[in-house]
């Protein structure tokens, strides 16, 4: 995983409530066995016309004023449904970095967190106002410090955010969890000896 | 039994036996995993992270394999063969098959004797049992907490961490007590229990928490109803739901390939009858819903929160006070094709779908069968019943169920996720209304452009038979 400490980027607004995994990424796209290549299906069948091809003129990923957005911001409750990781994996290909909206799902969160792209949860009254910032202006940014856990708005705002501390360490140096979870292979092995009791898969 | 005395709730007790280190202001808690379950969609990625790391995995024998969600549940041919025809996913087939053989993990090769969905295959093995933690790289993986376990689905990445560690970080989730009182009318199921709670709490209700069912109408429900509502404890937001284990999950564990037999069996039962939450216990938030008052119930939306009583009217925009959940419910009917206060009860449908790890077990299938005997699907209707697993199919057809759904004109598949993901062929066609089993009723989740009533097997069934969208209360009651 890359270092992330700092975001600067336009934003593009989708302000549907309840996005789910399979709006981010339909299932027909998930019998792939890499994770490369899955930008283009972001958002799929909202982006494209019935042809599967031909951009949707009126979906606002295909406004080529948006084209540089690399900051999302959605309606409530982003990233319900599935487990697939193949939804942070698309979002990345479609170059975003960060996704806004007051709240996620939590199988969503924690994927996008292991990716490096950053779940921004902020209040009603910033939602609302970065869809309207967005509709008026696509030039319109924001900043985003990761160490600060600050978003800030066009108008020098500055916003919290929550993180926690473990997510903000591993985004920061470019850890990942795994490497975390290995180095505490003997005290899993104790936890092993001192509850031997398990159901085995191989009898 | 308490741990200093406090009482402490079946999650809590579960969790408190799995943790290898505590959580810390710093660091999630690292948590023990009992069983994974992987499957062909979401596992590739994390079994190259393996090969690029030169990792092991840690316990195979803690792990089991299956084919199910990209596989065709077309017949056989004439080899016994069911034939993979869309290359990709016979690619991605290969590949699994590949890496269970590699790293040494038993698995459930597509049409072999044990292969079936993922959920459907834990319990019916005797692998899921109480006090277990249980993950698997999908997200009803919810369904495993009908027997005391707490099981939840993770994402690619995890599932690379439990491959090569057994472990997982998680910080500790919040628990609601959903207490379901009172007992379900007639023509009235686990099924409907469960869209009613996410009806009433909404999709992202539970988020962040895990749901302890409690209550006589839960007590009340087989195993297999239980899972049904454990299931779809993810559509309410929540990623674990459980149900303390009783006799009814003794009784369904006992005699299983993987279950405990004699003084282990004793010893085992003795340990879950301390799991049950202590009286006193501390849930973080609670609801309570009322069985007696519930009716069948039906979606009508574009999430599974989207649900009414089957008779009711969609609800009018102009009623939704608040901007975001107005526009959500417009671009909902929009897609949907439904008006604003118009009754779903009588809307013609093209397809019925019976099957998904939410309503494909041999209980499903018998109501469904039961309730089809000596009648026909309606013209026009195409009805497919799809086993949840290849023992239960087996099951299905020594009883002859099968031969209700095809004399009633029903399609009779081989096991698999099939339609409610719609990533094998089996899909709607755009335009299409169904009324389905399954758990979601995303826009396109069933096939690009088609649209869902996410309904019990009973209401399935009496708007197969209907044609039309129908409450099954007022055919059963003409043959009572
Ligand atoms: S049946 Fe549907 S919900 Fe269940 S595991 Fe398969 S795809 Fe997922």
């Amino acid at each position: 995983m890359d270092k992330l400490s700092h975001i600067e980027g336009s934003i593009v607004a989708i302000p549907v409530n309840d996005i789910d995994t399979d709006q981010i990424i339909p299932a027909r796209f998930l019998k792939v066995t890499d994770k490369a290549g899955l930008g283009k299906a972001a958002f799929c069948d909202w982006r494209y016309l019935e042809d599967g091809e031909t951009p949707n003129p009126k979906f606002i990923l295909n406004n080529a004023a948006y084209q540089e957005a690399s900051v999302l911001v959605a309606g409530d409750n982003f990233g319900c449904g599935s487990s697939r990781e193949h939804a942070p994996w698309a979002l990345m290909g479609a170059g975003f970095k960060a996704v806004i909206s007051t709240d996620f799902a939590d199988i969503f969160r924690n994927n996008a967190l292991k990716n490096g792209l950053l779940p921004i949860i902020v209040d009603r009254d910033t939602q609302q106002q970065l869809f309207s910032l967005a509709e008026e202006d696509p030039s319109t940014s924001v900043r985003v410090d990761v160490e600060a856990q600050t978003l800030t708005l066009p108008d020098g705002r500055a916003v919290d955010f929550p993180l926690d501390g473990f997510s903000k360490y591993c985004l920061l140096n470019g850890v990942d969890q795994l490497g975390y979870l290995l180095a505490l292979d003997e005290e899993t092995q104790r936890f092993e000896a001192r509850n031997p009791q398990r159901v085995v898969t191989t009898a | 039994m308490t741990a200093n005395g406090n009482p402490r709730t079946l999650f809590e007790k579960i969790w408190g036996a799995h943790t290898v280190r505590d959580q810390s202001d710093d660091t999630p808690a690292v948590l023990y995993i009992d069983l994974h379950l992987v499957h062909e969609v979401t596992s590739p990625q994390a079994f190259s992270t393996l090969r690029e790391r030169g990792l092991a995995v840690r316990r195979p024998d803690l792990t089991i394999g299956t084919m199910d969600h990209s596989t065709p549940t077309t017949p056989r041919n004439e080899l016994g063969i069911i034939p993979v025809a869309d290359a990709l996913a016979a690619k991605q087939l290969d590949v699994f098959s590949k890496n269970c053989d590699d790293y040494g993990i038993p698995m459930y090769a597509l049409g072999g004797e044990h292969q079936g969905i993922v959920h459907v295959i834990g319990p019916e093995k005797g692998l899921t049992q109480p006090g277990m933690t249980i993950v698997c790289g999908d997200s009803h993986t919810s369904t495993h907490g009908a027997f005391g376990a707490l099981a939840f689905g993770i994402g690619t990445s995890e599932v690379g961490h439990v491959l090569a560690t057994q472990t997982l970080l998680q910080n500790k989730p919040k628990t609601m007590a959903v207490n379901v009182e009172g007992r379900l009318g007639d023509g009235v199921t686990a099924k409907d229990i469960i869209l009613a709670i996410i009806a009433k709490i909404g999709i992202g209700g539970g988020t962040g928490h895990v749901f302890e069912y409690r209550g006589e109408a839960i007590r009340g429900l087989s195993m297999e109803g239980r899972m049904t509502v454990c299931n779809m404890s993810i559509e309410g937001g929540a990623r674990a739901g459980m149900v303390a284990p009783d006799d009814s999950a003794f009784e369904y564990i006992s005699g299983r390939r993987h279950a405990p037999s004699g003084a282990d069996w004793d010893a085992a039962v003795k340990r879950w009858r301390e799991l049950p939450t202590d009286d006193g216990a501390i849930f973080d938030q609670e609801i309570t819903i009322r069985a007696d008052e519930l009716s069948p119930m039906i979606t009508y939306g574009t999430n599974p929160g989207m649900g009414m009583p089957i008779s009711a009217a969609v609800p009018m925009p102009d009623d939704e006070a608040d901007y975001n959940k107005k526009t959500a419910l417009e671009k909902a009917l929009n897609y949907m094709e439904l008006a604003p206060g118009q009754k779903l009860l009588g809307k013609t449908i093209d397809v019925v779908f019976i099957g998904s790890c939410t309503n494909s077990r041999i209980s499903d299938l018998r109501q469904a069968a039961d309730f089809l005997r000596g009648r026909k699907v309606a013209d026009g209707v195409r009805m497919m019943v799809v086993p949840g697993s290849q023992p239960v199919k087996r099951q299905a057809e020594s009883e002859g169920l099968d031969e209700i759904f095809r004399a009633a004109g029903a399609e009779w598949r081989e096991a698999g996720c099939s339609m409610c993901i719609a990533m094998n062929g089996d899909q709607l066609q755009p335009g299409q209304y169904a009324v389905s089993t399954s758990n979601r009723n995303f826009e396109g989740r069933q096939g690009k452009g088609g649209r869902t009533f996410l309904a019990s097997p009973l209401t399935a069934v009496a708007s197969a038979i209907a044609g039309v969208v129908a409450d099954p209360r007022a055919m059963m009651s003409s043959t009572l």
